[in-house]
């Protein structure tokens, strides 16, 4: 929190990407309001893809994550710190903001309130699975886009049923199995992940 | 090697081998450190002192040959000083020790100033030397409740009168129960006995 | 028994065991491969429906489920190096790891070359083909973690820890994509003759599917020796073999 404007370049990155995808696309606005759901999702999962590198670099250049793994407190609980941490400045910013780009993609408004709640468990979710393969990879000196590699076919049945909780929303069919399906994944990713991402870091400092 | 204290070894080393990059390091290295003692880990640049350190402390847990037992959980200072640049010295030491239990702020202020850093307490970090970075670690010793210190390089960028003032420490920590393992270029100069490891011969004293 | 388990974390006699499997179980492979394919690709009726295309299937079908079954064969020699730090398994699974992968590719080739004359093209977003590519990428995922790092036995570790997280992903995956599909599903495309396979179809599809397993353990076993010769190469063992093998 001591440089709130690193917090800006998430979401200046997923402001880029939305604009990219009406000039890719056309700017036809029902087509637009068509693929919304499924352009928001994509933008919010590569944004988060592109954090989640960080969340522990830094702290293994200099020498603090060597620190934590010996700090007699639970390593899972710590990880689980860090990774609400980076939720906190990415995905829950992502979430409130999105309404605004919603709007830049003609989704209907009566969606909206799904795509906030859609964004809030699937982000979560990301955050965690982003955390496993940060964890893995944060000792490798040419890790670059490994990360994404491991990451991205885990983040895919999130991609899918996120997509399909706003989809459900435009039509006016009832949402709520959707953001179920989302809030189970987020329960079992916050019950396992932190685990993952503790034996990955103890792995990591000691490659 | 017990000295003059009985009862279970606060680290014990059983047949340590390391090969790295091709290179044996050491091999079958045996080591048991008792309250009271303290140990210097000689060796060149390359010889394995930090990768000893680290299987010592329990930060490696794969690649070597043969097992270490600790019956403490010790004070690891790396080689690495872990001060986190956008935090001050204060925020970052009240960090390293969150562990351990809640220190007051006076103590923390009181640890800050034994090791030089009185005025430096509360600006960031980035602005401060490495040699105050690792002030900061230091700082740490004073406030531990640790019995077995593990020390990778702790004289790194100090200056001369902040290794005589640690120096003093470690052998006040040694005299009072404590143990100290530790890795350093320069020769101690300690009022206490300093048994020696050194890698590259093995020999220990 | 106890000593079986403790004589197979020695690499020299898992390398003799794997030999000696080797030894009787590749002529049985060729012969059940062979059979299977002459048997499902010419002494079958042709699909009333889709010709002879279909007998792909021979090909595509037992890849697609040994390249699953390998997916979690490597998941669990990576708990067990993981979890009960038994050290050959971590052999095992990153042995598997390209094994499966070149299995899945097989699946996804096979399943194209079906779908073009049935479907008309060479791709088609489905559930099962989706469902085959991540997998590739996950084993993708495995291979690349391994050859990331320096230190080998920390590569173990990790990709241990990554085909674990898999392991537990994949039914979420499958479950995801299946639903995935059946939600934009057109309904011109189905799957025909999966659910009512003849007989005579059956058992050779059963025989490849058995062959296949087979061809993996074959594969699994070689990649094992190899990887067993390449972290040993400086010890006398290996430098024996390497002896009898230039004698020869």
């Amino acid at each position: 929190m001591r440089r709130p404007i690193e917090m800006g370049n998430p979401l200046l990155f997923f402001t880029m990407v939305i604009v990219l995808f009406p000039l890719g696309l056309g700017p036809a606005p029902d087509k637009l309001a068509t693929f919304a759901p499924g352009v928001l999702w994509i933008t919010a999962l590569l944004s988060n893809l592109l954090t989640s590198d960080a969340v522990f670099r830094s702290d293994f250049d200099d020498g603090s994550l060597e620190q934590l793994v010996l700090a007699p407190q639970p390593l899972f609980l710590s990880a689980f710190a860090y990774i609400l941490a980076h939720w906190l400045t990415t995905g829950l910013l992502l979430a409130l903001v999105s309404p605004i780009f919603a709007f830049m993609l003609n989704l209907p408004v009566s969606a909206l309130g799904t795509l906030i709640v859609s964004l809030l468990l699937g982000t979560g979710v990301l955050s965690l699975l982003g955390g496993i393969g940060a964890a893995l990879t944060v000792g490798l000196k040419r890790g670059g886009m490994l990360i994404s590699l491991l990451i991205l076919p885990l983040y895919m049945p999130v991609l899918i049923f996120g997509t399909a909780a706003v989809q459900a929303a435009v039509t006016g069919a009832p949402s709520g199995p959707y953001l179920a399906i989302l809030g189970a994944m987020l329960s079992l990713a916050i019950a396992l992940a932190p685990l993952a991402i503790a034996a990955g870091l103890r792995i990591s400092i000691d490659a | 090697m017990p000295s003059s204290a009985a009862g279970a070894p606060l680290l014990a080393a059983q047949s340590l081998s390391l090969v790295r990059g091709g290179r044996e390091l050491f091999c079958e290295l045996s080591v048991e450190v008792y309250a009271g003692q303290l140990w210097q880990i000689e060796g060149s640049n390359g010889a394995g002192k930090t990768s000893l350190m680290r299987i010592l402390c329990g930060l490696s847990r794969y690649g070597f040959d043969g097992n270490v037992l600790r019956s403490v959980t010790p004070l690891y200072l790396g080689h690495q000083s872990a001060v986190k640049a956008l935090l001050s010295p204060r925020e970052n030491l009240q960090w390293h020790v969150s562990g351990e239990g809640l220190y007051s702020d006076e103590q923390i202020d009181t640890a800050l100033a034994r090791v030089g850093l009185c005025g430096y307490e509360d600006i960031p970090s980035h602005t401060l030397s490495a040699g105050q970075h690792r002030r900061v670690n230091l700082a740490r010793l004073f406030l531990s409740e640790a019995r077995l210190w593990l020390l990778d390089e702790p004289f790194t960028a100090i200056d001369k009168q902040g290794v005589d003032a640690t120096q003093a420490l470690l052998a006040s920590h040694v005299d009072g129960g404590g143990a100290v393992v530790m890795t350093s270029h320069q020769p101690l100069q300690v009022t206490c006995n300093v048994h020696t490891l050194n890698l590259v011969d093995g020999a220990v004293s | 028994m106890w000593t079986f388990f403790h004589k197979l974390g020695s690499p020299p006699w898992l390398y003799a065991i794997a030999g000696a499997i080797l030894r009787w179980l590749v002529p049985v492979t060729l012969v059940a491969l062979v059979g299977g394919m002459v048997w499902g690709l010419l002494f079958t009726a042709p699909d009333f429906r889709q010709g002879n295309s279909y007998r792909i299937i021979y090909i595509h079908v037992p890849a697609a489920v040994v390249a699953l079954a390998g997916y979690y064969v490597m998941a669990i020699a990576g708990a067990i190096s993981l979890i009960w730090r038994m050290k050959m398994a971590d052999v095992v699974m990153k042995a598997a790891a390209p094994v499966g992968a070149a299995l899945t590719f097989i699946a996804l080739l096979t399943g194209a070359i079906w779908g073009k004359p049935t479907w008309g093209t060479w791709w088609v977003w489905d559930a099962r083909i989706t469902s085959m590519l991540i997998l590739l990428f996950l084993y993708l995922g495995v291979v690349a973690l391994y050859e990331a790092f320096d230190n080998k036995e920390a590569a173990g570790k990790a990709c241990a820890v990554l085909s674990l997280v898999g392991m537990v992903n994949i039914p979420i995956i499958y479950k995801s994509v299946d639903w995935w599909y059946s939600l934009h599903q057109p309904a011109s495309i189905k799957f025909s003759g999966e659910s009512t396979i003849d007989p005579s179809m059956l058992y050779p599809l059963l025989l490849m599917i058995a062959a296949f397993y087979a061809l993996f353990t074959c594969c699994l076993l070689m990649n094992m020796r190899a990887e067993l010769l390449q972290r040993e190469s400086r010890t006398q063992w290996v430098k024996k073999i390497a002896g009898k093998e230039s004698r020869r």
